[in-house]
């Protein structure tokens, strides 16, 4: 993918993100995340049913690469079982932090993969992840 | 511009409007930091050859210098610190400790920066005295009627900012230390946004306790300043003990502390960082402050009119006295905005500008910050202007 394609994408992200609110449902486990470089804060909600996330939610208050990411996260986490979405959530981490990787667990995910040419957005496309990660470990 | 030429890290284009944040440094004030490294170099008060008496006199020519620049009584009123947040620590957790009373009151706004809240409300849950923040105005302004309609008889302490980092607006420091001075009320000044764009007087203010540092005013990081007014600073507490502030110590647990200034401070205090403070001093004094402050705002007045001028601007803080200007463009994040600008060798800050409560306050917490200073000039603000007119372009740099 031509880096145009990948900005044209993070841009329809950020503006029209997907999975956005949060419902007001105890079934929803809720985390808010606060970028301690900048000022990204965002709040991620799940709700994992039989070791399964059935349902991914974002909100808040965040520049574009950490809205976009997350928009795109949830729809990559959505459904699926919380051993695969920690695969997805280890090779995310790994691709922004320049480490080994799995490409094809990754999805629209991928459109981030220059994202550490910029170390300064480097945890604004982590943040979400972050988050996601606190829930699941909370379940377990 | 004022003195450019000075400047030498401007030179290949480097546009800095984030001198809220830290300041860049003259020649001269690199010049007497790499001397002491290179000529001199020894110990304060620890030697009787020529380079260390010749550290002492610069050390306590400083002391000297800063007592004047302020306005002091004494030199016994200057204490070096790392920086504000020291000199802020060192006055509430070694004197307002031992001070305040549970059920007393301090008045701070949600405009202070971390260093003049968290030591506070740390201390409070300790100690159970009571902080209140007084109302900001329409324009997030403190306005003496605010101050005075939360003067209580159990008011103890005001702590403010002269300039805050996050608005830029310029408290009326004379009044309220006139109030303070009536009211039996010490008067807390943080200074660290103010001390190198405006003259300040410690007497005249009524002040009782002052903190900055010198990064701000074209000097050194890792340095700054406590002020106490001599019979208050008196009662202030160590909160570091050892070498350099001692007269004597022995094995069945006695010992003796030294006077003023001595007493508060201990170990191998930043003497680099200090000679460079008072060589940033020497320059501040040498240009005038009175004409800084009129060029800041001969430069504000240009900013604003050019900020103008873009479409889907939003300005915060327009009509106050000092060279901080918010703003935000259209939708655009703030932090997208600045990533966007740095491109073009144009620094400047996005964020709350860690004073966290304002948010409560203004109704965007994030803000796009430019922060002038006697170098900026208007092809800079140009340069600028040009470029948010671009705006269709911010977001081009995400991949
Ligand atoms: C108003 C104000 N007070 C205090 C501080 C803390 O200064 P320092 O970080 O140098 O200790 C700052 C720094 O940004 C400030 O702007």
């Amino acid at each position: 993918m031509d880096s145009n394609m990948k900005r044209n994408l993070i841009l329809d992200n950020y503006q029209n993100p997907v999975n956005r609110g949060i419902p007001k449902d105890n079934s929803y486990k809720k985390v808010n995340s606060k970028n301690e470089s900048c000022v990204d804060n965002i709040d991620v909600a799940a709700k994992i049913v039989d070791g399964k996330i059935e349902d991914i939610k974002f909100d808040g208050d965040a520049c574009a690469i950490c809205t976009s990411a997350s928009s795109v996260m949830t729809k990559e986490l959505k459904g699926k079982t919380l051993k695969e979405a920690k695969a997805i959530i280890r090779n995310y981490q790994n691709m922004i932090n320049e480490l080994p990787y799995d490409e094809d667990s990754l999805g629209e995910l991928n459109i981030y993969n220059e994202v550490y040419k910029q170390p300064s957005r480097k945890n604004c496309a982590l943040l979400p992840m972050s988050s996601i990660s606190k829930i699941i470990d909370s379940v377990e | 511009m004022l003195n450019r030429e000075d400047f030498e890290i401007l030179n290949d284009g480097l546009i800095y409007f984030d001198n809220a944040a830290t300041t860049m440094k003259p020649r001269c004030v690199v010049d007497s930091i790499v001397e002491y490294y290179t000529k001199y170099t020894a110990n304060a008060h620890r030697g009787d050859y020529d380079n260390s008496l010749r550290v002492d006199k610069k050390y306590e020519g400083v002391r000297e210098k800063v007592k004047n620049f302020i306005n002091a009584d004494s030199v016994k009123e200057i204490i070096f610190t790392k920086g504000s947040t020291e000199s802020f620590n060192m006055i509430i957790f070694g004197f307002m400790s031992v001070y305040l009373k549970k059920g007393d009151e301090v008045l701070l706004t949600k405009g202070e920066h971390a260093s003049n809240v968290l030591p506070w409300l740390n201390l409070s849950k300790k100690i159970g005295f009571n902080i209140k923040y007084i109302e900001l105005d329409e324009n997030y302004r403190v306005t003496l009627d605010a101050v005075k309609k939360n003067i209580s008889d159990k008011t103890k302490v005001i702590s403010l900012a002269h300039i805050t980092n996050a608005i830029g607006d310029v408290r009326p420091i004379e009044e309220i230390g006139k109030l303070c001075l009536e009211n039996d009320i010490l008067f807390v000044l943080d200074a660290t946004q103010s001390i190198g764009h405006l003259k300040i007087d410690v007497k005249k203010y009524n002040i009782s306790f002052m903190g900055f540092s010198a990064h701000k005013m074209l000097g050194p990081t890792g340095v700054g300043v406590l002020y106490g007014k001599e019979e208050i600073l008196e009662n202030l507490v160590p909160i570091e003990y050892g070498g350099g502030m001692n007269t004597a110590f022995s094995s069945d647990g006695y010992y003796e502390i030294k006077s003023l200034p001595a007493r508060l401070e201990a170990g191998t205090r930043n003497i680099a960082g200090v000679i460079g403070m008072g060589s940033a001093i020497d320059y501040l004094t040498s240009v005038g402050m009175d004409k800084i402050h009129n060029y800041e705002m001969e430069l504000k007045k240009y900013l604003i009119n050019r900020m103008k001028s873009i479409p889907n601007i939003k300005l915060y803080n327009e009509d106050n006295d000092s060279g901080v200007l918010l703003f935000n463009v259209g939708n655009y994040f703030s932090q997208d905005v600045a990533i966007y600008l740095n491109q073009f060798k144009i620094c400047i800050r996005a964020g709350n500008h860690c004073a966290k409560m304002l948010h409560e306050v203004i109704c965007s917490s994030n803000t796009c910050r430019v922060s002038l200073y006697l170098y900026n000039n208007k092809e800079e603000i140009d340069k600028l202007v040009d470029a948010l007119m671009n705006q269709d372009k911010i977001l081009d740099t995400l991949v």
